[in-house]
């Protein structure tokens, strides 16, 4: 085992726990723990917004997505960096300027429903948990296969650091270390990649796609995991253990579903469209309707500067996104046997010690790298906890913003409870997949919401109630089924699997269909709203 | 359970020229604005619903730009594979657009889009302070 290893992760574990002690200082009120009193500048609430997105999927799935599909999945990195686009677009300054803390609190001042807050509540949690347990079982993953430990404890670890952090300090103190978090995600991708770029010069510049397939750079041995047959004649039993010389074609297993051939490097053909538009739509409009996302934009103090602050995100969470594709393609040059185990999302763990070699240099990168990607998972985990422990604060103990601090810590206690619950049994699902339905989720539910709230008059609480059972529902459906159903195939299974490219449509059609229906619905006081969302705040009479 | 209210502090950012002769003159026509907002005249609702329709065509109009730079891709390379394997400086197109010029473009069209967004803000105050222009 890497001996920087163990000190790197301790370094972090303690390094957020000190800046949430030392933001803790400043929290006293209840206001701090939810909104950080308003008192956050642009720059550090950027970094912190890009440092709570910037999750497990991101600083590990996407580059080993693209190790193993290609160029196909360079939509995820690019779609999640869109999302926030498509949030300052048509979100970020009237939101801010509804005052509203949560979705829940929006469908409140937009519609007068309280039907329609508990389904938003409802919605808030299925999602904040669908995104919390993945984060969860990655870090369980990861902590299994860099320590050789037990996944339970990984899963156990990260799940009681982050509960404690965010219920004794709460989101001023959780401010300080996501900002902290991003310099240091960024920070562990980048440093690493200059060597292992000056490495690659130093090797002749190997190609990506060598003529006669991808090949071992150097003598591997690489142990199979489950029975399976390779290159379609050879069977081989779990357990046994291959050796490849250097130079050895990486032959194609049949357990691991991977691109081999020079295609890896071009855009897949026309049947793989309608998932491709699915992914896109999803990420576009997702990002918007995460619970964690929105509750950020209630530290900016006016439409302006949430405005100019998701601008800063755009920019930051756009510089991340140029580091893991380059991870994806210098791991089909260093670690081949990834194709071969199927562990791709390792890529980013073991590239810096597989290219550098096991030297003091590949050790300690490799250990920084590891320590970025536990920075992933807290940050991640813990501004979903505040949102999630938030709303059921606000919405199911019912105490409102006056409740006290010890009532906050409850509720940071019951919302961690269910998803680590989850993680510690459920080990074997796949973390970007799972990332990606919820913001198929979100995108069918709460962007059309949001987005109709803000810029159509015509919107009523029937309609919009409408609008999320049919596209929500859907998308909660399609969830389901491929999360706990039988192995789809065909059309079905793309329709089932990248759901987004139905289910947003149908819920922007069924949303504005039903308010048009019940148009005596619209609240009286829509004027006052929309004067609300949209004029800005030195008008303010 | 309101949200609690929004604090009435003027925006720090935004410019705004003062001039101490005109600011007594136009106490009296920033009122009748004012109200007309407040009280929801048919007046203050066109204004609102003005300001609402100039920034919605913005964003609608951004969001086409980014339909047309990155959502056409997918498109593009199923209809002329031969854009999808060409390559410039070694790199084949579809890697160089998605992986590295995307981002720019989308903080680009940001950018673009906070400035006029703000413009947009400022004709409106603007209206609001001087109905008579």
């Amino acid at each position: 085992m890497n001996p920087y290893l163990g000190p790197g992760l301790i370094v972090v574990v303690l390094l957020t726990v000190a800046i949430g002690a030392y933001g803790l200082r400043f929290a006293r009120t209840t206001s701090d723990f939810l909104v950080a009193s308003r008192s956050v500048s642009p720059t550090w609430n950027a970094a912190a917004i890009s440092g709570e997105y910037l999750s497990a999927a991101s600083f590990l799935g996407v580059a080993g997505l693209i190790l193993c599909y290609g160029v196909d999945m360079l939509w995820y990195p690019v779609g999640f960096a869109a999302g926030y686009l498509a949030l300052l677009l048509f979100v970020a300054a009237p939101l801010r300027r509804s005052g509203a803390f949560t979705l829940p609190d929006f469908c409140e001042v937009r519609l007068r429903s309280r039907t329609l807050r508990r389904l938003a509540t409802g919605f808030v949690l299925f999602i904040g948990c669908l995104y919390l347990l993945p984060q969860l079982q990655g870090a369980g993953l990861t902590f299994a296969t860099i320590t050789g430990g037990s996944y339970v404890w990984g899963a156990l670890l990260v799940g009681v650091v982050v509960t404690a952090n965010v219920a004794f300090g709460g989101m001023r103190a959780i401010t300080f270390v996501q900002a902290f978090q991003y310099w240091l995600k960024l920070t562990a991708l980048a440093v690493p990649m200059i060597f292992l770029i000056l490495q690659w010069q130093s090797d002749g510049r190997p190609a990506a796609t060598p003529p006669q397939g991808a090949v071992f750079p150097a003598a591997t041995t690489v142990v199979i995991e489950q029975d399976a047959i390779i290159n379609g004649n050879q069977p081989v039993k779990a357990g046994e253990s291959l050796e490849f010389a250097a130079g050895d074609p990486v032959p194609r297993i049949s357990t691991v579903d991977a691109g081999f051939g020079a295609d890896w490097l071009l855009p897949s053909g026309d049947q793989e469209l309608f998932a491709t538009y699915s992914l896109i739509l999803a990420t576009f409009l997702g990002t918007m309707g995460l619970p964690h996302v929105l509750v950020r934009f209630y530290t900016n103090p006016d439409g302006a500067s949430a405005r100019r602050t998701t601008l800063v995100v755009l920019a930051m969470v756009g510089l991340f996104y140029l580091l893991p594709t380059l991870y994806g393609v210098l791991g089909r040059i260093y670690t081949p046997q990834l194709l071969m185990t199927g562990h791709t999302d390792a890529v980013v763990l073991l590239l810096p010690e597989a290219a550098l070699g096991g030297g003091h240099l590949g050790r300690l990168l490799g250990a920084l790298v590891a320590a970025g990607a536990l920075a992933a998972f807290l940050s991640t985990s813990s501004g979903l906890l505040t949102s999630i422990a938030g709303v059921i604060f606000t919405d199911i103990l019912r105490s409102g913003r006056s409740g006290s601090i010890r009532e906050f810590r409850l509720a940071t206690v019951l919302a961690a409870m269910v998803p680590t619950g989850f993680a510690l049994y459920v080990s074997d699902m796949d973390v970007s997949k799972v990332v990606g339905l919820a913001f198929a989720v979100a995108a069918s539910s709460f962007c059309p919401l949001l987005v109709l709230g803000i810029w159509w008059r015509g919107l009523t609480d029937a309609g919009a109630i409408a609008g999320i059972i049919a596209g929500g529902g859907a998308s909660v459906a399609a969830v389901v089924i491929t999360v706990l159903g039988p192995p789809l195939s065909g059309w079905v299974a793309t329709f089932v699997e990248q759901p987004a490219a139905w289910t947003v449509p149908l819920a922007f059609l069924v949303m504005v269909g039903g308010s048009l229906l019940t148009s005596r619905r619209v609240p009286a006081d829509v004027g006052a709203t929309m004067l609300r969302l949209h004029a800005p705040e030195s008008l303010r009479v | 359970m309101a949200a609690d209210q929004p604090t009435s502090a003027p925006d720090p950012t935004s410019r705004t020229r003062v001039v101490l002769a005109e600011a007594a003159a136009r106490r009296s026509a920033t009122d009748r604005t004012g109200i007309d907002l407040a009280e929801q005249t048919p007046v203050g609702e066109a204004l609102v619903k003005g300001l609402v329709r100039a920034q919605l065509a913005l964003a609608l109009r951004l969001s086409l730009v980014v339909v047309a730079g990155l959502g056409t891709l997918p498109l593009l390379f199923v209809a002329a594979p031969a854009a999808g394997s060409f390559r410039v400086a070694g790199v084949p197109l579809p890697w160089l657009l998605l992986g590295l010029l995307s981002f720019p473009f989308l903080v680009g069209v940001g950018a673009a889009y906070v400035r006029w967004a703000e413009r947009n803000e400022q004709d409106f105050a603007a209206l609001i302070r001087r109905p008579e222009r």
